[in-house]
């Protein structure tokens, strides 16, 4: 079987400004325009345009299939509202991080993982008491590939944005969202981000998407917006502490552990709850944790985490922070091992590199005035 | 436009530019391009000795670690202090101020490629 990576509807404006792609969850995708360094700091101190739209998106209109099957209780998040969950296995293992939308016409939005999004959806289906088998019956539908995601991420995004719409979207809460039009574009207005910087994340549909992601580049020119590929993304949200699944939780990795407890709604039944029960009165065995490097050496996703010549656990993410200039990473290890300011070693091509805990997220953005 | 005449590239992407018996090595324009921002780079020590072939250091992009190899033989003379602080260099200025190691005693490699052929090579490995 040959598998063919799927492409965005803005694919072609990717390559036609020379963007470098790459394969990522089967999709071709911008890796990078320019370079990863000068779009990782237009982000930070201006804008960035990111295509965000290999992202899955599932709609699951049954509130009580949504409880089961998220960590966190939705039954609290009112229509307009976002929450970020967790999607576990039984034995509590993070199967996808996700956004759940509340909408207007009951039930939930969720936006999923790229390379995850079959596998929810077909998780989330199977676990549909009232599914009746076959097509998108029961309730969930897998509407990823109709919809395109353009991620506006930066100081300036939310005056870009709004210069582009009649709607107010400043009054837009952190984690809320509004339907509106965006350069004539009807549009989701979320605001969210991977990037720990302010902005906005907008759906609309394909046919949409190159016009709007135009709109916003030449609207953005006095802004010094610049489009940022999946290079960029990695390296702000890794400064914003944020976890990668795949990378830094997985279907190994349970939400105590990765540090993700706060998306846990213990007192309601899920899938994977009496298992992360268990977990939390055994105790954990290992947590996630960031450091930073005390030499240039940079950590890797996969290198070995030392202390005193013994493997203490291994690197998940790893690369240079841009805005701090120093390196920086997360890493599995012991609970023993996890308070801020305790030394560990890197192992970097057969040295240990001398490395220090510090507390999550490494980057905090300003807070406006 | 940088002076590349003179200029010989091995397959592995790196550049020398021999002066006498001595010689700068750096990477190609191609290379740095497929590297991405280079963000670290880890060279050897100035008198140590390199077989053409040989790893003589390691270079970091924000993308993945790449071992660099030395074109032809020699000693290390010299290493470009520059790149601790500015490794970007390698991506402005492949064949210019980002040079990254100076050799002496250096011997001739006949391997290498001249421009013509190391293009005619880059061409046949991205276009495939």
């Amino acid at each position: 079987m040959v598998v063919t990576a799927e492409r965005t509807p803005l694919y072609d404006e990717h390559v036609r400004s020379g963007a470098q792609m790459t394969n990522f969850g089967g999709w071709v995708m911008p890796l990078q325009y320019s370079s990863i360094r000068e779009e990782h700091r237009s982000v930070r101190e201006a804008v960035g345009l990111f295509d965000l739209s290999h992202m899955g998106e599932l709609r699951v209109k049954d509130e009580s299939l949504a409880q089961r099957v998220v960590s966190r209780d939705l039954t609290r998040l009112r229509p307009g509202r976002i929450q970020y969950a967790m999607l576990c296995n039984e034995a509590g293992g993070i199967i996808d991080d996700v956004l759940a939308y509340a909408v207007d016409d009951g039930g939930y939005l969720m936006v999923v993982n790229a390379g995850n999004q079959d596998s929810d959806f077909d998780w989330i289906r199977r676990h549909n008491p009232s599914a009746s088998g076959g097509g998108q019956g029961g309730g969930v539908f897998n509407v990823g590939r109709d919809w395109a995601l353009i991620g506006v991420q930066g100081p300036r995004a939310v005056g870009l944005v709004q210069r582009l719409t009649s709607s107010d979207v400043g009054g837009v809460k952190y984690y809320a969202f509004i339907e509106g039009k965006v350069a004539d574009v009807a549009c989701l207005i979320s605001r969210t981000g991977y990037t720990g910087e302010d902005g906005f994340e907008l759906f609309c549909g394909n046919e949409d998407a190159a016009r709007l992601w135009r709109a916003l580049l030449e609207e953005g020119q006095v802004d010094g917006i610049r489009p940022a590929g999946l290079g960029a993304r990695d390296t702000l949200r890794l400064e914003a502490g944020m976890r990668l699944h795949g990378n830094d939780i997985d279907a190994n990795t349970n939400p105590l552990e990765a540090g993700l407890d706060w998306t846990l709604s213990l007192d309601k039944d899920f899938i994977g709850r009496d298992a992360i029960m268990q977990v939390r009165e055994r105790g954990l065995s290992r947590v996630l944790v960031g450091f930073k490097m005390l030499n240039r050496s940079i950590p890797r996703h996969g290198y070995a985490v030392v202390d005193g010549g013994v493997q203490v656990g291994s690197v998940t993410s790893g690369n240079v922070s841009f805005t701090l200039g120093y390196n920086i990473g997360m890493a599995y290890v012991a609970p023993t091992l996890a308070q801020p300011g305790t030394r560990l070693g890197v192992e970097v091509r057969g040295t240990a590199a001398p490395a220090e805990v510090v507390a999550l997220p490494f980057y905090k953005r300003p807070h406006p005035k | 436009m940088p002076d590349v005449s003179g200029m010989r590239f091995a397959e592995s992407h790196e550049w020398v530019k021999k002066d006498g018996d001595t010689a700068t090595v750096g990477i190609s324009e191609y290379a740095q391009s497929q590297l991405g921002d280079v963000i670290y780079l880890e060279l050897p020590a100035v008198g140590q000795q390199l077989e053409a072939g040989a790893r003589l250091g390691v270079i970091e992009s924000v993308k993945a670690a790449s071992d660099l190899y030395s074109p032809v033989s020699g000693e290390v003379s010299e290493v470009n202090a520059d790149l601790k602080d500015h490794p970007e260099y390698v991506n402005e200025d492949p064949y210019g101020k980002g040079w990254v190691i100076k050799l002496r005693g250096v011997k001739d490699n006949p391997k290498l490629l001249d421009q013509t052929a190391y293009d005619a090579f880059v061409q046949g490995q991205s276009g495939s």
